[in-house]
């Protein structure tokens, strides 16, 4: 009998997920695995078993629970505040969503689309008159993504160091939990700040508009920190690794540049093979649930696979391969359930963006170093490149 | 076919929109999923419906087949 293996893990290969985890797809439907404080949950390996999971309501996303398993630690929390969107249930959590939701809808992305572009090509022009080789994740990857999502928000950018420095350190799983809490509290105290100026003096964002609708300035400093903490991260992480992966396959990359129509089912291609954020969609049971031929008790821990089930050999043929002819869409690297990605539509729009202005204005750009000098965040809860030196 | 969608179930993720544009839209005030057209006949876009029911993360999207044949 093989000994459960102790979750997170760390991916050995950028383009796969790490060997225990698929192991444990190829094992049993559902597994159990053990967590770094002793305690065990159950892992999900199936795409189908994680969007049955998310889309029930006996499985809760209230990160206060006891046993909730994996957290990424949170600012420390008074009694009497309330969790923001990824920490609600039914019936809150609709409420709250569609307070906000209204702000990211196609209609409001696409109308984006001119200002990102303009974005994009500010850091391109930037790129091509500094230095060769250049470093496409200070260069690029990391500043459009905070950029649009400063402005949408209304936060200044001049204060994007503080908020990348905090939220690298948040999301590293080897930074001791009371830096973390520490980090985490910076940004809160910040938006508390920032947010409270704003009802003195509203502006045309987001926070504004949100004042203006009557929402709570707590738990509105609450959904700024976590939007710019996704609208940070995650994006920019998926724009080197992107980037990193059309340069090694010159095939995919000749076929992004010969038909534009096909961007975004390349995008829709890099976010299911990488599913950068595998953890984000672990949850809570909070009653007696048989799932995939196991009983889940209340109270237990159920962790997300998400890398290895959107492989799934049931759901993508061929889920190893990067394909970009694949067009599919019905991967869970947004999640799944109430709570898959409120910005999921600015992202798809901005990394579009990204792709076809940087392989167009630079069709030469090449890795300037060899792959396996590549240094990846192995050790960050979402997925990405510390640096990728380009030139051209 | 007719689709109906629940409006508290919806969660604005915008998947159907993406699907098929000419049958979904979203509100402009909270996000939520606007049928524009209830009853399509094209069959391509019927299999982009039943897609869009699919890849729909709240499962606020039902799509009745016809219950007798005329």
């Amino acid at each position: 009998m093989t000994a459960s293996p102790t979750l997170p893990l760390k991916r050995t290969c950028p383009y796969a997920p790490p060997a225990e985890h698929v192991a444990l797809q190829r094992q049993e439907r559902v597994t159990r695995v053990r967590l770094p404080d002793g305690s065990s949950a159950w892992a999900l390996s199936r795409l189908d078993d994680i969007r049955t999971m998310l889309t029930d309501p006996r499985f809760s996303s209230d990160r206060r629970r006891e046993g909730y398993p994996l957290q990424t630690p949170g600012p420390p929390r008074r009694a009497t505040e309330r969790p923001t969107l990824i920490g609600l249930d039914p019936p809150e959590h609709g409420a709250a969503r569609r307070a906000v939701v209204g702000e990211f809808t196609i209609k409001q992305m696409n109308a984006l689309r001119p200002r990102i572009q303009q974005i994009v090509d500010e850091r391109v022009d930037a790129m091509l008159a500094g230095p060769r080789p250049a470093d496409l994740v200070s260069a690029l990857a990391l500043p459009v993504p905070s950029l649009v999502i400063c402005e949408l928000l209304g936060v200044p950018y001049a204060e994007h160091d503080f908020f990348q420095d905090r939220s690298a350190r948040l999301l590293l799983r080897s930074v001791p939990p009371q830096e973390r809490f520490a980090a985490a509290n910076d940004i809160r105290e910040y938006m508390a700040t920032l947010i409270a100026e704003k009802a003195k003096n509203p502006a045309e964002d987001l926070l504004s508009r949100q004042l203006a609708k009557g929402a709570d300035q707590e738990e509105l400093a609450g959904l700024g920190f976590l939007l710019l903490l996704a609208g940070h991260e995650t994006t920019g992480n998926m724009i080197s690794l992107g980037t990193m992966t059309l340069l090694e396959r010159p095939e995919a990359l000749a076929g992004l540049k010969a038909d534009p129509t096909v961007t975004p089912q390349v995008v829709e291609e890099l976010l299911r093979y990488f599913t950068i954020a595998e953890y984000v969609t672990s949850r809570i049971a909070v009653a007696d649930v048989e799932l995939g031929g196991v009983l889940i008790r209340a109270g237990e821990g159920v962790i997300t696979l998400a890398n290895v089930a959107n492989r799934d050999p049931a759901a993508f043929t061929d889920g190893d391969t990067f394909d970009i002819g694949r067009a599919a869409r019905h991967h869970v690297a947004f999640g799944f359930g109430a709570h898959q990605c409120l910005g999921q539509n600015l992202a798809r729009v901005e990394l579009q963006i990204v792709f076809d202005t940087l392989f167009g204005r630079i069709p030469e750009l090449r890795l300037a170093v060899t792959a396996d000098e590549l240094s990846f965040k192995d050790d960050s809860d979402v997925y990405g490149l510390h640096s990728l030196p380009v030139t051209w | 076919m007719r689709i109906t969608a629940d409006l508290d179930r919806c969660v604005g993720a915008g998947q159907c929109v993406l699907t098929e544009p000419a049958v979904f839209d979203q509100s402009d005030d909270d996000g939520t999923v606007v049928v524009i057209d209830g009853a399509p006949e094209d069959e391509e876009t019927i299999d982009r419906v039943r897609e869009a029911v699919h890849l729909c993360p709240s499962r606020a999207l039902t799509l009745a087949e016809p219950t007798s044949t005329p």
